[in-house]
């Protein structure tokens, strides 16, 4: 065997794509759980068509996952990728645009085939990875197909059951690449495949198979090594976006005390946090499929008037179909939080790719005056502890509150430093139990502004509420021309009143005053971040905030904008926060926008933050 | 669990207990003002807390009852009701849940969870005040008001087949499907009472009088002259009677039912006898749905129970679940759920 080198790198991109059915997405978790586990700090972007099986070699079936990881914190899935595989023709065609000078193509020349190539609509007799078009890259073409076919020559699967084991070859090659352990993937193939031991000793035997073929072939001469990264001390683990929602909202049933009641109907991206909460039944947790976006809500309503911590969780489209029933809620001041996993609209849109074009609907989607608080989570670690706040301040506010995710850091993974139970606040909540005046007031308000919550079942509260406008304090319907002001102005002043009971707003990033603040919300968190970072360190002077509650805002947010010179907003919308830090605080804030169903780059953020220097 | 009921020490609920404070707002003459009184005399006689009693109802003019229960209501959004005691009794198994609804509230805006509700069963009554018309609207014609109907939006008559309420709960496969109307408060209150009694969505259709929109659609039922030719009251295990001097009948033909002159030489022995557990023969008499207005021979409308069944209420399957899960796996713990099973630790 000859002697290969080792290089040592600091970060790397990869890029894993194929057709949808190639195990793409199964591949690049497994790369990130390895990486994660070895301690590095990571970001990942999957990328997948709305198609659960597009024709097989098409571009429209390419689905796409991408790795960030690294010795040094990284805080998005990075602009191009260093290596890019790509398991067919159309895969290449779909993502080379996305691969850096010089960066290194792995390709299953299998998938180069004449029927591959025009699929990917190459032109007739072209095959890139014969006719030299590639040079600028590092190409290495493999035949993936048939070194598992080889590998399996003798396992008495069928063809096309050998062929499904492909994605297996790829990521042994990977590991031996970046010199990681296969332990961690075989071991999660012992699981998954626990009750079919022919399928597992295949799955095995192709990933040792690529493993093997990088120490062996000599082609092959370096590998590389990234070490770990320098992140605070303590106990990690792996998560996903929607993931953290959902153990978030377990945490705050905990930490309550009420039970979880999550009521939903199957929505791309949401649906993911249903399968995750629908294992935990031993936590109390209750899921309810409904028959449509309509009954999910008002069956949250239903179970939040019998005192239970009632959540709902859609996308755009369904959101919309909610929103009658969200103006229930807010008259009703039951406490409810409402997910929306944003994607592209309008209508159905981009189902599978991301978007923060909701934040409008958030704030004003509803008819009549209909205010309720709005937060939004920058990240997959942060969407446990955004929703967790959702949920606090709807127990003690009595009132519908908006989390905002969207389909970037729902599928996407971060590192996270997951805190201990017993470090988390606990939620106070206390029912109504005795009557608040000669008969008992639903309405009657708390300092702030809050009503009592009277459980079916407690002696003597028997009360009704409804959709209609009510007088305040008895909760009577009442058509009364003040009342109905009061009642208004009433339900702002509550809503307004969630900003004396949460945190100010920091600087994630830079100084107090300056030439120049990019403020941003959601999931542009890490493409705002790894952009300021940079530009700092070739020394503009520009500093970052990053807004988790848009309603109402941190009570020092225009405070805090009056100290720069100019203000960026970017957001992946025509400028929605923009229009509404325009009209608040009256400042000449400048927006940069990206409507292409793809989150930010870094390097675009930071052109923008370099030509608001010149 | 089941709804609680009284302790035998408290003092007995009367109907004056249920009475709230609120004026009532329906039009004088409203037949709702009959079914709110029978409701009122019934719910006594089960013997539960009035604590432990919620009324849920969407929009329209007999969705504001709830505000005359003195219970813990919800006066909610058109046709959603159902949705909103789904989830509630789905948490709160321990009360006693009734839902009040319309034609146009259950049956139009509210048809898709109508249907879902009747096939999961949850353990709750639902009284569908059918008037055939819209009222809170001011006189639009509704899902079950009849072909040709002139109304404001219909100035030359509807064109909708109407739709039969018992066929379709039969058809979504409710547990419990029986019919009374407004003005036979005796057998409404034996409706009701079936109905509370029945474990599962209990699904009553009241046929109720819109005296200023559509007064008189049930005239011929309810009027001396032509009730008792026109209607037909059946009951479990008894032969299917009807007319004036219960001189005619209903026998099957096969599948086919066809009415008698008692006087011909048969008897009641020779009847179909009504069997509320027989679903085909349920369906048959579901069937019984012509328009009373059109002079030709037809069918008397019956009344009653017609199905009823056991079948598992999903409240009590959807705990099972968390309950099999909890001996399976033991009370979840926080700590391992956050960690989760693949940890790494930074020094």
């Amino acid at each position: 065997m000859m002697e290969k080198n080792t290089d040592i790198l600091s970060q790397v991109i990869i890029k894993f794509a194929g057709d949808s059915g190639d195990g793409m997405q199964l591949t690049g978790t497994q790369f990130t759980n390895t990486a994660a586990l070895f301690g590095n700090d990571l970001s990942t972007f999957p990328d997948f068509p709305a198609e659960i099986r597009a024709p097989q070699g098409t571009l429209a079936g390419v689905s796409g996952y991408q790795l960030h990881f690294g010795s040094v914190n990284i805080y998005s899935p990075g602009d191009t990728c260093d290596v890019l595989v790509v398991m067919n023709a159309a895969a290449l065609k779909a993502n080379l645009r996305h691969l850096k000078q010089g960066g290194t193509i792995i390709a299953n020349s299998d998938g180069f085939d004449p029927k591959n190539l025009r699929l990917a609509n190459f032109a007739d007799g072209k095959n890139p990875i014969e006719d030299g078009s590639l040079d600028k890259y590092r190409l290495i073409t493999i035949d993936v197909t048939k070194m598992t076919r080889t590998a399996l020559a003798e396992s008495g699967l069928g063809t096309k059951e050998i062929d499904r084991a492909k994605n297996m070859f790829v990521l042994g090659f990977l590991y031996w690449m970046y010199n990681r352990s296969l332990d961690n993937s075989i071991k999660f193939l012992e699981e998954k495949f626990s009750k079919k031991k022919e399928i597992l000793d295949a799955n095995i035997k192709v990933l040792k198979a690529g493993y093997h073929f990088g120490d062996t072939s000599e082609t092959f001469t370096t590998r590389y090594e990234v070490n770990p990264a320098p992140m605070p001390p303590g106990i990690y683990r792996n998560i996903m976006g929607n993931q953290g929602t959902a153990m978030g909202l377990i945490a705050a049933s905990q930490k309550s005390g009420l039970p979880l009641f999550y009521g939903t109907y199957p929505i791309t991206p949401a649906s993911d946090i249903l399968h995750e909460l629908a294992k935990h039944k031993n936590f109390g947790v209750k899921t309810f499929q409904a028959e449509d976006e309509i009954a999910a809500i008002c069956s949250v309503i239903g179970a939040a008037f019998g005192g239970s911590l009632g959540v709902t969780a859609s996308s755009g489209p369904g959101i919309a179909l909610k929103g009658e029933a969200m103006g229930l809620a807010l008259m009703l001041e039951l406490p409810l939080l409402i997910i929306n996993v944003q994607r592209g609209g309008p209508s159905t849109g981009l189902p599978t790719k991301t978007e923060q074009s909701d934040l409008m609907q958030a704030l004003y989607g509803r008819n009549g005056e209909a205010p309720m608080p709005v937060v939004a989570a920058s990240s997959p670690a942060d969407c446990f502890e955004m929703v967790f706040e959702a949920c606090r301040i709807a127990i003690e506010f009595m009132t519908p509150v908006i989390f905002l995710s969207d389909g970037y850091i729902a599928n996407g993974a971060e590192p996270w430093r997951f805190p201990l139970a017993s470090s988390l606040p606990e939620i106070k909540v206390s029912f109504a139990k005795e009557k608040n005046g000669d008969r008992y007031l639903p309405y009657k308000r708390d300092e702030k502004l809050s009503r009592p919550w009277a459980l079916p079942g407690t002696k003597g509260l028997e009360h009704r509420i409804g959709g209609l406008e009510k007088q305040h304090e008895t909760g009577n319907i009442s058509y009364e021309p003040e009342n109905h002001e009061f009642m208004v102005r009433m339900r702002e002043a509550k809503t307004e009143k969630v900003a004396d009971y949460i945190p100010l707003q920091t600087i994630d990033n830079g100084t107090a005053k300056g030439k120049l603040l990019v403020l941003g919300w959601g999931s542009t968190y890490g493409a705002i971040k790894t952009a300021v970072v940079q530009a700092r360190a070739e020394g503009y002077d520009v500093s970052h905030a990053h807004l988790k509650y848009i309603k109402p805002f941190p009570k020092n947010l225009g405070e805090l904008l009056y100290n720069y010179e100019k203000i960026l907003i970017p957001e992946m919308n025509t400028g929605q926060l923009i229009k509404i830090i325009r009209d608040k605080y009256l400042v000449p804030a400048i927006g940069l926008n990206k409507i292409q169903g793809l989150p930010f780059s870094a390097g675009e953020i930071r052109n923008k933050i370099t030509e608001l220097f010149n | 669990m089941e709804p609680t009921t009284l302790n035998p020490e408290q003092p007995k609920l009367t109907s004056k207990d249920l009475v709230t404070d609120q004026d009532i707002r329906w039009c004088p003459g409203c037949g709702d003002y009959s079914i709110l009184k029978q409701v009122q005399t019934v719910i006594p006689e089960l013997g539960i807390p009035r604590e432990n009693i919620v009324f849920v109802s969407g929009i329209g003019c007999s969705s504001r009852f709830p505000y005359y229960m003195e219970t813990y209501g919800m006066h909610s959004i058109h046709g959603r009701a159902t949705a909103i005691v789904s989830g509630l009794k789905a948490s709160r198994s321990d009360l006693s849940v009734w839902m009040v609804t319309g034609d146009g509230d259950a049956l139009s805006i509210g048809g898709n969870h109508f249907i879902h509700i009747l096939r999961r069963n949850f353990n709750v009554n639902i009284l569908l005040f059918n008037n055939e018309i819209y009222g809170l609207t001011k006189g639009q014609y509704s899902p079950t008001s009849e072909e040709g109907k002139i109304t404001k939006s219909t100035p030359m008559g509807s064109v909708d087949h109407p739709f039969n309420p018992i066929a379709l709960a039969m058809g979504a496969d409710a547990t419990f499907v029986a019919r009374s109307m407004d003005r036979d408060p005796v057998h409404l209150k034996e409706m009701l009472r079936k109905a509370a009694a029945h474990k599962g969505t209990s699904f009553l259709e009241i046929y109720q009088n819109c005296n200023v929109f559509n007064d008189g659609a049930f005239e011929i039922y309810t009027e001396k002259s032509s009730k008792k030719q026109e209607t037909l009251f059946a009951e479990h295990g008894k032969p299917l009677v009807f007319g004036a001097n219960n001189e005619k009948g209903i026998r099957l033909d096969g599948f086919r039912p066809v009415v008698v002159e008692l006087t011909e030489g048969l008897s009641v022995d020779d009847l179909w006898v009504h069997d509320e557990t027989d679903r085909v023969k349920a369906g048959i008499l579901g069937r019984f749905f012509d328009n009373p207005r059109k002079m030709e021979e037809h069918y008397p409308r019956p009344f009653g129970v017609f199905y009823t069944e056991q079948r598992y209420c999903y409240e009590d399957a959807m705990q099972a679940q968390l309950d099999e899960a909890l001996s399976k796996k033991g009370p979840g713990k926080l700590d391992s759920l956050l960690s989760g099973r693949e940890t790494w630790v930074i020094n």
